[in-house]
């Protein structure tokens, strides 16, 4: 049981990557898990072809698990496109988390790809699959 | 020498009545300690209902036949046994609803929707659960009634030095508060928040979801002109509430749902509506849940509301002196004396959704979140808090486990 809090999870946690705000970010959304409140905000810049993800920020509170998902989503996606990213399924994600995860906690882990795909598909027009598509509405612009 | 006015409540025993704390879970015995959320059910209660689905289960005031009777006669017994469980004057003050929230709908919508309107306050407080808050937002907003709220104290009283400021700019016509509070334990002074409102005229529209399975109520003693609850916080099934209301009030309301039961004479041109409590019951009610809630209340008769509140009294100060010595913990609320069996908490560090998660691990069950408190939450600042609820099967080995699952929670997260 003790493997959900496995050390790299905790690393995470405690340390998390790409934790801050980008001041005039190139695409940004916002999502909140209203079960249990955990927040998530994910700013992102892109690079000279407008295309590529130069930088990505996520800045929110919650528990270990969707607050260490999201540190490893931002090191996952840095250089990677916004159509790859849109097309990024969350079992890719899932396996870098690497813990078998019950139906509620699954929702933690998927909260701030849910968000990244929504800034996405708000500012570049990336598809946003089915799975998502209730994300958009949930989730308020900010 | 001194003799003890009444028997202390026997936890250990009162546990074989509730099946389903025999069980393990993840290998542990169950120390459940939600019940703040929902209550677990005695064995008497059970059986009752299936007694009545085997026995006597029909429509209520609809047939003619023995079996109508027998239905109706269980139905009307256990509203009875109800409204003097609140010792409401009547039982025709006593509505059944589906929960404590349709309760405060059904007195948004029937009283505030109809009687609110520009210059009217009204007010909530800041311990509020969502379902005494957001009607009464709704309303407000509806209607152009300015919607105010009681402070808190920083020790999770309410403050009601204030009260007179919330009425400088507006006629005072509906307060709305609960007796305790689910987030916290806080034990409310509705009493002085009812003669407040009294003296401005309006009316107090009283939660006690969370008061009514742990302690006396007496509605004429309180002097407030509503109150809800639900069956299924004291022991009762899911699916049916209540609400007691005045009944010159309930007799000046329309009606809240409209179709069959509730009315007196349907025609074309015109409908007129039953009497109490008919009018606020439309449809087939939920009979058998009724019924468990009648048997709910006789099994918590039987052991007593005073040895309840006592046995968790004793609890929460147990606990609250238990969990200090928790590296990192900040405990909320008020010093024993001022709340019911509720100890809400967090640890420094630690997400709630992750203590509870370890918690489970133990076989202790907790809830972590915003308790649909999230104007409480804002104002302590967080987003959650670990929340641990008592009641009459709950013993202090249970504190204990809930003590010792935390330190596993601080060793796993360091």
């Amino acid at each position: 049981m003790e493997d959900l809090y496995r050390e790299v999870i905790l690393d995470h946690y405690k340390n998390p990557r790409g934790h801050g705000v980008i001041e005039g970010a190139d695409a940004q959304a916002e999502g909140l898990n209203p079960l249990c409140g955990d927040e998530v905000a994910i700013y992102v810049a892109f690079g000279e072809d407008g295309e590529t993800i130069d930088e990505v920020k996520f800045s929110g509170r919650g528990c270990a698990i969707s607050q260490a998902a999201t540190s490893m989503l931002m090191e996952m996606v840095e250089g990677r496109t916004a159509t790859e990213i849109a097309e990024l399924s969350k079992d890719e994600l899932l396996e870098e988390i690497g813990i078998p995860l019950t139906p509620i906690r699954l929702k933690c882990a998927l909260l701030g790809l849910g968000v990244l795909k929504v800034a996405l598909h708000r500012a570049k027009g990336t598809p946003l699959p089915a799975e998502w598509s209730g994300l958009d509405d949930q989730f308020k612009v900010s | 020498m001194a003799v003890e006015a009444r028997t202390k409540l026997d936890a250990q025993k009162l546990r074989a009545d509730f099946p389903i704390l025999q069980q393990e879970i993840n290998g542990k015995p169950l120390a459940y300690l939600d019940s703040a959320v929902t209550a677990q059910k005695p064995r008497q209660m059970l059986e009752a209902m299936t007694q009545f689905y085997e026995t006597s289960y029909g429509n209520v005031h609809r047939g003619v036949y023995a079996l109508a009777e027998r239905a109706t006669e269980a139905f009307e017994g256990a509203r009875d046994r109800i409204a003097k469980f609140v010792n409401a004057p009547s039982s025709r003050e006593l509505i059944f609803t589906r929960n404590a929230t349709e309760s405060l709908n059904l007195v948004a919508y029937a009283y505030g929707l109809a009687r609110l309107g520009p210059g009217d306050v009204v007010v909530v407080t800041e311990l509020e659960h969502h379902s005494n808050f957001v009607p009464w937002q709704y309303v407000a907003k509806r209607t152009g009634a300015s919607f105010r709220m009681v402070r808190l104290t920083d020790s999770g009283e309410l403050d009601l030095d204030g009260l007179d400021e919330l009425t400088r700019d507006g006629e005072l016509k509906v307060v709305a508060a609960n007796l305790v509070s689910n987030a916290l334990g806080t034990v409310n002074p509705v009493e002085k928040l009812t003669a407040w409102a009294h003296e401005h005229g309006a009316v107090t529209v009283v939660d006690a979801a969370q008061a009514a399975p742990h302690r006396p109520i007496d509605v004429q003693a309180l002097g407030c002109d509503f109150l809800a609850f639900s069956a299924h916080k004291l022991c009762g099934p899911s699916g049916v509430g209540a609400l007691w209301g005045r009944r010159e009030l309930l007799e000046s309301m329309e009606p809240f749902n409209l179709g069959g039961h509730m009315i007196r004479k349907v025609q074309f041109e015109e409908t007129t509506w039953g009497d109490l409590p008919h009018k606020f019951e439309a449809g087939t009610a939920p009979i058998a849940e009724a019924v468990g809630f009648g048997a709910a209340i006789d099994y918590l008769n039987a052991i007593g509301l005073d040895a309840i509140e006592q046995h968790e009294h004793d609890l929460v100060a147990y606990a609250l002196e238990r969990l200090a010595d928790v590296p990192g913990i900040q405990l909320y609320g008020p010093a024993p004396e001022k709340r019911a069996g509720i100890v809400s908490f967090n640890m420094d560090g630690i997400h709630p959704h992750d203590v509870a998660q370890v918690l489970d691990w133990e076989g202790v069950a907790i809830r972590a979140g915003h308790h649909c408190c999230q104007p409480l939450m804002a104002r302590l600042g967080v987003s959650a808090t670990n929340r641990a609820s008592f009641y009459l099967y709950t013993v202090q080995e249970d504190v204990d486990r809930l003590h010792d699952g935390l330190l596993r929670a601080r060793k796993v997260f360091g």
